[in-house]
Parts: structure tokens; C-alpha cells; sequence
């Protein structure tokens, strides 16, 4: 752990980049708090759901729809939110490592920072360091953000910040070494093309999974492109 | 009744995240699928960004949010540092909100 640790740390960049996505996701994770405690949801049970569900989209939804006393759909809605982590699990599940308990353990920091961050990554071994980098740093960093919006119940806005388009920018300065190659920009782009028109009639975590049919764009690609 | 969402929503999102990793492990996947897997994470993630830029709860996200993104996008583009990409992109909606701009 300490030599993984040393490595990681050796690893400036590394070190920086998931440095600035922390303090972003510090901020939100204090407004998560904030905005729970206003929901009327007590402070212990705030602070257990960014422990053990540790997905913001889908905590910000159940705490939303749990004031708006559906607490089933709450469930639902969370748990369709979150199935993308299935299909993130099968294309990189391998960086966690091959002992049990680093994939028990590495499992539950599956997030798509996490995700993004590994997949920028050229070779396994630095998709490995991403990998843990990124989700044990944006998990410390969500649960005492979580604490603090509990103690400080007004936490602000984090939009006035303007945090809301750097989650974004971020995904798409990950995602570009990815991109590089044309095949995976078809999918995504059209991927994200299909979630983006769908957003709008289709309840939330939807039009994500629905980029899945990206995948059919390799089909419709002529076949001199596939060749050359 | 608030801890039994919370129990649910856990123990669901657990199993999601550990059923690919275990999936991946136990099935033989052929090649050409395997080779599909890293471009269906490119294709989520791109969709995540995509989505978060334009809508904000299934409604449009107003102008800031988009041009935020678009100016952290050209940076990236140009290869300009992670850092700054994630701060340009947050100065560019938050200034754009101080100047009275959805």
C-alpha cells in the first residue's frame, strides 16, 4: 500500500488533476449536505448514504423525490441512474487488481471520475494508480464535504461557482485521448448525440444507457473505413 | 422508512458495480466483444458530459452552463492542462451568471 501510495504521489500530474476535480467535488458534496438537511432527512442518515451509496446524481435524486415522499421511487430512479456502473465495471473492471478484496473494495470507488480518469491513461499500470487515485480521493472528499453541509446547513450555490460546467469539461478533457481514435469517436459521439435528444422525454439515467446504441453506428460505417 | 431507501439504493448500486467487475472475471468474452467494452464507456461517459451540458433536470440548462463547457472543450482541444480546462470552464459560467445570464 505504501509503495502504491509512493507511486501515486511521484505521479505529479496525476496528482494535480484529481487535486482540482477534489475541490470541485468538495463544493457539491458540501451543497449535497446542505440541501439534505433541508429536505428535512436526518443528519447520521445523510452522512450513511454518501458513505455507502457514494454516487452524487443518484443521491441528489433520492433525497429530492424522499422530500417529495415517494420514497420507492427514490429507489427506482437511483438505481436506474446508476445502472450505468454495470458496463463501466466490464470495461475497466480489470484495474482494481487481482487479489479479492481490491475488487470488493475497488468496486464501491467506481464512479465515472474514477472511470474517466483510468481510461485517459495509455498503459494498466497507470490506469491502476489512476483508477485508486481518483476514487479514494473523491470518496474522502464526498463524505467530509457531506459532513460539513450537514454542520453548515447553508452552503450556497455551487452553480454560482460555476461547477456545473466544469463536471463536464472535465469528462470531455479525459475523454479526448479516448476520442483520438475514430472508431470510439463515432460511438460516442453518437452515443452522446441519441442521450442528448432523448433527455427530455425519458426519465433520468435513461438517455445515459441509451448511448449504449452508439454501438450500432459501427454497423451502419462502411465497410472501406473499417478496412483502412 | 428513510433508511430503507437508503439501504436499497446501496445495496443496488453496490451490485451494479460489482456485477460488471465480477462479469468481466467469470465470462469469456470474444475479442471483438472485448474490444467493444472501452468504446461503450467512452460512449457513457460522452453521453454524462453531453447530457450535463445542455439539460439540468430535464429541462434546458440555459446559456452559462453551455458556453462553460464550450470554452473548457476548446482548451482541452488545445491541449491546454486539466486544471485549467476545469477552471476556465467554471470562470466562464459563473462570470457569465454575474452578468445577469441564465
Amino acid at each position: 500500500m505504501i509503495v502504491a501510495a509512493r507511486s501515486i504521489l511521484s505521479d505529479r500530474s496525476l496528482v494535480r488533476d484529481v487535486g482540482a476535480l477534489g475541490l470541485a467535488v468538495f463544493a457539491v458534496s458540501i451543497s449535497f449536505g446542505a440541501i439534505a438537511v433541508a429536505a428535512g432527512i436526518p443528519a447520521g442518515l445523510i452522512v450513511l448514504m454518501s458513505l455507502v451509496v457514494f454516487a452524487g446524481g443518484s443521491q441528489f435524486l433520492a433525497v429530492g423525490l424522499i422530500a417529495a415522499g415517494n420514497p420507492f421511487a427514490a429507489i427506482f430512479a437511483g438505481l436506474l441512474l446508476n445502472a450505468r456502473h454495470l458496463p463501466f465495471g466490464l470495461a475497466i473492471g480489470d484495474v482494481m487488481g487481482t487479489r479479492r478484496w481490491q475488487r470488493l473494495i475497488g468496486a464501491h470507488l467506481l464512479i465515472d471520475e474514477s472511470v474517466a480518469f483510468a481510461l485517459a491513461q495509455p498503459d494498466l499500470e497507470r490506469r491502476r494508480r489512476a483508477y485508486w487515485a481518483t476514487g479514494c480521493t473523491l470518496f474522502v472528499v464526498w463524505n467530509v464535504g457531506a459532513v460539513l453541509g450537514v454542520l453548515l446547513g447553508n452552503a450556497g450555490d455551487p452553480d454560482r461557482l460555476g461547477l456545473d460546467a466544469a463536471f463536464p469539461a472535465g469528462l470531455f478533457a479525459l475523454l479526448l485521448p479516448t476520442l483520438k481514435d475514430p472508431t470510439t469517436r463515432l460511438v460516442a459521439l453518437t452515443g452522446a448525440l441519441v442521450a442528448v435528444l432523448t433527455t427530455p422525454f425519458l426519465p433520468a439515467g435513461l438517455p445515459v444507457l441509451l448511448a449504449l446504441t452508439g454501438l450500432l453506428a459501427l454497423l451502419a460505417r462502411p465497410r472501406k473505413a473499417a478496412s483502412s | 422508512m428513510i433508511l430503507a431507501v437508503i439501504v436499497g439504493l446501496a445495496i443496488g448500486t453496490y451490485a451494479f458495480r460489482l456485477a460488471g467487475v465480477v462479469l468481466r472475471e467469470r465470462v469469456a468474452l470474444p475479442t471483438r466483444v472485448q474490444a467493444l467494452l472501452p468504446m461503450a464507456a467512452a460512449a457513457l461517459l460522452a453521453a454524462l458530459a453531453a447530457t450535463a451540458t445542455f439539460w439540468d433536470a430535464g429541462v434546458f440548462a440555459g446559456i452559462s452552463r453551455p458556453a462553460g463547457v464550450a470554452v473548457g472543450a476548446l482548451l482541452a482541444w488545445r491541449r491546454a492542462p486539466f486544471v485549467v480546462v476545469v477552471v476556465a470552464a467554471a470562470a466562464t459560467a459563473a462570470l457569465l451568471r454575474l452578468a445577469g445570464l441564465e
